[in-house]
């Protein structure tokens, strides 16, 4: 943390710069705040300091090799992000992917969505001076990377997506293993409804503060529990359901809040992965009643998307995410352009931070469950 | 403007018995800096935590900042854009200073090797002592790091290390002009801005 100008007296201004390596941003995001005594006038988020240009490599790989790169701009939601690529393929190609994929890739991706958010989960406490969470949360998280590592082999990238299906088909055993850790998490999960949400300090330091209203949220394009704690009800897996969740409308539960602060972004948070182990149980569920069957289709040598364009969007775990693919019938795309959810929702400070006092500068940046590569790309 | 680095004379001529302690000491309470840049950095912290847990080797992660360092671990990809504050918090270290390149892209760029923006390994602005592979690798690889660190502390003598004047801490024999060389901090590169225009 650097001050920059001379800040002594109250009513000088004072422009402070936060980062680019500071603990509270998990990662490189910078903010220059021009200050008033302790009050924020204005803030400004300094982005591109993760920024290593994959949309460019995209041009310059084929469909295959795009998933390497796509499930690493987001490194907490790997397997959303190479779904929607592959989504974006397939539907160009107008493919089908077959029904045990399907449940599969869900599955797989509502685990993938409930690590994302214990990530969060406990880092947000951390920020705000508690300890004990994060060891809780990367406990569970343990217990999930090692089914997800034992499908995929990886622990945070999975490359598990192939266009038109899976890698391959689950190991013998595997959905019993899954079941188990599944339940194991669900039934510690009060940890963080006791710990954290119930805590009074927590609660003092996040109801009321950084309440970023509804209008604003819309304005500034953002999605996923951040603009849903604002009061925005949208989540494309009810609204636009792909995958298998228009089968799990039942199980499916989209958490709003109205407040729009830090407090309703992480009930939001908390409430969506409680969820989410639902939906993976649900999934398991349907899994076992399949019949055996294909998990990925065969792919012709080199793989061409027809000349054309076309837009696909997910619900990643941290919002919105959307593929712009144009193809002009080569085998590697000619742009596939990403719109990725932290990069909208970070803009929002420059609404949300001027007001505060610096000590709430922290809350708020947390509250906003950004990931840094997501920004810059 | 640059002045050697330096070792008090009390690690520089220490007598060998002294040496073998001082080493004892130094390997075994590492303050580490966490460099966190990309998706090695939720690796990093995953050894942290209570699965892997590195403190059991002595590595610390309370520091509050590089200055109270002794080990930097940059986990995750260097941009050019992120590469004067990397070599800049690098200086504010004290010496003697410890460097884990963890992962791929603080190796080599991994699969951004080809990108426009993505500095091609830390180790051409900082000297590296221990490279981690993987993509991201396991809490487990870095735990090995750790320990091949510490087999080189173990092993090491400061005079030797320092012996040339302005050696760089990393103990490879880098002319003056050897990239990733860096310079003493001196006033004006404190007050310099993180990026310069």
């Amino acid at each position: 943390m650097v001050g920059l100008g001379a800040g002594d007296s109250a009513d000088t201004d004072m422009v402070l710069n936060i980062g680019p390596q500071h603990p509270s941003t998990h990662g490189v995001l910078r903010l220059r705040l021009r200050m008033q005594g302790e009050r924020i006038t204005a803030a400004e988020p300094v982005v591109g300091y993760m920024h290593r240009g994959a949309e460019k490599l995209f041009e310059a790989r084929d469909y295959r090799q795009i998933v390497v790169l796509a499930n690493r701009h987001d490194w907490l939601s790997a397997f959303s992000n190479e779904l929607g690529v592959v989504h974006a393929v397939e539907t160009m190609l107008g493919m089908e992917v077959p029904v045990r994929a399907v449940w599969l890739r869900t599955l797989l991706a509502e685990l993938n969505r409930v690590l994302n958010h214990l990530m969060f989960l406990g880092s947000y406490p951390l920020e705000l001076g508690g300890m004990t969470p994060v060891f809780y949360a990367f406990r569970e998280r343990e217990e999930l990377q090692a089914v997800m590592e034992e499908v995929s082999g990886g622990r945070m990238h999975y490359m598990f997506n192939r266009v038109g299906g899976l890698k391959e088909d689950l190991p013998a055993g595997w959905t019993r293993r899954a079941a188990a850790a599944v339940a194991a998490v669900r039934s510690r999960m009060g940890v963080f409804d006791d710990l954290v949400l119930g805590n009074e300090i927590f609660r003092a330091r996040t109801r009321g503060v950084g309440v970023l209203p509804r209008e604003t949220a819309q304005a500034y394009g953002v999605s996923g529990p951040v603009a849903r704690a604002s009061g925005l009800d949208f989540d494309l897996r009810r609204d636009e359901p792909y995958l298998a969740y228009g089968e799990l409308a039942d199980v499916l539960r989209v958490a709003v809040r109205q407040e729009g602060d830090c407090l309703a972004r992480f009930e939001c948070l908390l409430e969506q992965t409680h969820n989410a182990l639902e939906l993976a149980e649900a999934c398991l569920g349907r899994l076992a009643e399949l019949p055996p069957g294909p998990v990925n289709q065969r792919l012709p040598k080199v793989l061409k998307a027809p000349e054309g364009h076309v837009y696909t969007w997910t619900e990643n775990p941290l919002g919105l995410n959307g593929y712009h693919l144009v193809s002009r019938g080569e085998k590697t795309p000619w742009r596939l352009k990403l719109r990725s959810a932290s990069f909208n929702n970070v803009q929002a400070l420059t609404e949300l931070l001027p007001g505060c006092l610096v000590a709430d500068m922290v809350a708020i940046l947390g509250s906003l469950f950004f990931v840094v590569g997501d920004i810059d790309k | 403007m640059s002045r050697p680095a330096r070792v008090g004379a009390l690690s520089r001529l220490a007598p060998d018995p002294v040496k073998l302690v001082l080493n004892w000491g130094r390997r075994y309470s590492l303050w580490v800096f966490n460099f966190g840049l990309a998706c090695c950095a939720i690796e990093f912290i995953a050894t942290s935590m209570a699965r892997h847990d590195f403190i059991r080797l002595g590595v610390i992660p309370f520091a509050p900042g590089p200055r109270q360092a002794d080990l930097m671990v940059v986990s995750g990809t260097v941009t050019d854009k992120m590469a004067p504050a990397v070599k800049r918090l690098y200086e504010q270290m004290p010496e003697p200073k410890y460097v884990i390149s963890f992962g791929a892209c603080a190796n080599c760029g991994g699969p951004y090797w080809d990108s426009y923006s993505v500095t091609k390994g830390v180790d051409q602005i900082i000297p590296v002592d221990v490279y981690v592979p993987g993509c991201p690798p396991r809490p487990e690889a870095l735990l090995q790091g750790i320990l091949k660190l510490q087999e080189k502390i173990a092993r090491e003598s400061l005079g030797e290390r320092y012996a040339d004047g302005g050696a760089d801490g990393s103990g490879r024999p880098d002319g003056p002009d050897a990239p990733g060389r860096p310079d003493g901090p001196d006033a004006g590169a404190l007050r310099r801005g993180l990026v310069r225009p």
